[in-house]
């Protein structure tokens, strides 16, 4: 009997699951998974806590639920991985060995690495993240009763898990506090590591603007050093003071800690990857899905699904001694909530950044790209029952891993 | 001794173009341009390092990057580079823009 074993049960790790339960014969193998939390949270819907759109129940539903019953599911932490030994230790001294590992881990926020951040005596009480449901739970009663105020969000440093979210959560406040009659009480700061609203020149340009529109303004290039509480303000290391009444942070995202315990990953504990294959660089049995690799894609779901695939097809492949194929190009797609029911969509890859057009069918849509919309709003709004329902147990979606052309303009 | 830098590519950004055109010379000419008139021995450590993952990787180092592999922390890192350290050491360092990952 051989082992194929998936770290990590989040959205990367339990779509391989069960297309592997379908491609693998259950008399060869046995597949486990192992995962630390028992319950799976939809984490695009965390923005939307908030301000009250979801209540954190909308967002959780048991791991159990999504895994096929022929995969044995382990909730544990992992102490080790050995990939020199094909092994890994989980705590409480069992030890695992594999023919195959996928490393489907994530990547997590970090505030403990911030001075002042969970420290200074603000943390849960004018200081929120919403990157964890706690957080995202905490900060929609803050905001239910708050008069207003200067408001800034702040991305730590790059990369970071869904990199439109930052922008996402300033388009659905500025609407918040319209709605509640407080946009003129409330003055929004967004403070950022990049030299403009997002990473992609042409997107960026486009966001910027929305922003600039909504009266946002825009701190460029801010390498944030350190939170000081008593005096409120955030300072960075070129000493700009940005005073705040409501911080908001995106702390800086990294792989798990078992990752660099295991000296698998890379200064922020990603495991380098093949970036079109998805394989190892360094273990030919080792294959990478989702935020946990290197790969210079957007960390979010729908990458993870976009290497679906590539990676399942390149690990049958090598099961049968072929050699991989380099089919993953970087495939992203994101709505972007803006705010009024509407939404923006960029679909994007490795080479070609986010473009304007109709998505999926060219001239028709039903989804403008870079464009704000009515149906990218409720395309967003529909996709949590696909994530639940469809997507997570590995179900067909209605087009390619590959970025298409098709549809978009130059 | 003055370098010749209408011989060297530059993009629109100020950034060389072929990082093999690079020269220590050019290093110091072009940290004059970033207010920076003397090389130290902290300076040239990061440089090199820069230097190194740069050509290894065909990108410019990212600040975590560089304040995990020299050992010198950020705070340090924009008193010898003050304001975009990563930056003006991509532009000193012969290297392309850093790029922020999406």
């Amino acid at each position: 009997m051989k082992t194929f074993l998936i770290l990590g049960a989040g959205t990367g790790g339990t779509m391989v699951a069960n297309k592997m339960a379908q491609a693998l014969d259950p008399q060869e193998w046995r597949i486990l998974i192992v995962d630390k939390d028992e319950n799976h949270y939809y984490q695009p819907g965390f923005l939307f806590i908030p301000f009250g759109i979801y209540s954190p129940s909308d967002v959780v539903k048991p791991k159990r639920n999504f895994l096929p019953p022929t995969v044995d599911v382990i909730f544990g932490e992992i102490e080790l991985i050995e990939p020199d030994k094909n092994r890994v230790k989980l705590n409480g001294g069992r030890t695992i060995n594999y023919d195959y590992l996928v490393v489907a881990t994530g990547s997590h926020t970090r505030p403990d690495l911030l001075p002042g951040l969970v420290d200074g005596g603000g943390w849960r009480k004018n200081i929120f993240d919403f990157y964890t449901p706690d957080g995202a739970t905490a900060l929609g009663r803050f905001l239910k009763f708050w008069k207003g105020g200067r408001m800034v969000l702040n991305v730590a440093e790059m990369p970071i898990k869904c990199p439109v979210a930052p922008l996402e959560f300033l388009f659905l406040a500025d609407w918040f506090f319209r709605e509640r009659g407080i946009r003129d009480k409330v003055e929004i700061t967004f403070a950022t590591p990049l030299p403009g609203a997002f990473t992609k020149p042409r997107a960026s340009a486009i966001l910027g603007n929305m922003l600039a529109e909504r009266g946002i303004r825009l701190e460029t290039e801010y390498a944030i050093m350190e939170v000081d509480n008593t005096k409120q303000v955030i300072r960075s290391y070129d000493e700009r003071e940005i005073p705040y009444d409501l911080f908001v942070t995106i702390p800086t995202n990294m792989g798990a800690e078992v990752i660099g315990a295991s000296g698998m990953g890379d200064e922020l504990n990603f495991v380098p990857v093949n970036k079109h294959t998805l394989q190892s660089v360094k273990w030919e049995n080792v294959w990478l899905i989702g935020d946990a690799s290197n790969a210079p894609a957007s960390k979010a779901g729908s990458v993870a699904h976009f290497m679906l695939d590539v990676v399942i097809e390149n690990i049958l492949r090598h099961m049968e001694g072929l050699e991989p194929l380099p089919k993953f190009d970087g495939h992203a797609n994101c709505f972007i909530e803006s705010g009024n029911e509407k939404g923006v969509l960029i679909d994007f890859n490795y080479e070609v950044e986010p473009l304007p057009g109709m998505f999926p069918l060219p001239g028709f849509g039903p989804f403008s790209l870079l464009k704000e919309s009515p149906a990218n709003h409720w395309g967003k709004m529909m996709f949590k029952w696909i994530y639940w329902n469809v997507l997570l147990k590995g179900g067909e979606m209605p087009f390619e891993s590959q970025m298409s052309m098709a549809g978009k303009w130059k | 001794m003055t370098v010749d830098l209408t011989q060297i590519s530059f993009n629109e950004e100020g950034f060389m173009t072929d990082p093999h055109q690079w020269t220590k010379e050019i290093a110091e000419e072009l940290a004059k341009q970033e207010g920076i008139e003397t090389l130290t021995a902290d300076h040239w450590k990061i440089i090199d390092f820069c230097r190194q993952v740069g050509l290894a990787s065909g990108k410019a180092p990212t600040l975590r990057q560089i304040t995990t592999g020299t050992g010198i922390s950020t705070k340090d890192l924009f008193a010898l580079y003050p304001k975009g350290p990563a930056k003006k050491v991509a532009r000193i360092a012969g290297l392309g823009k850093p790029e922020g990952c999406v």
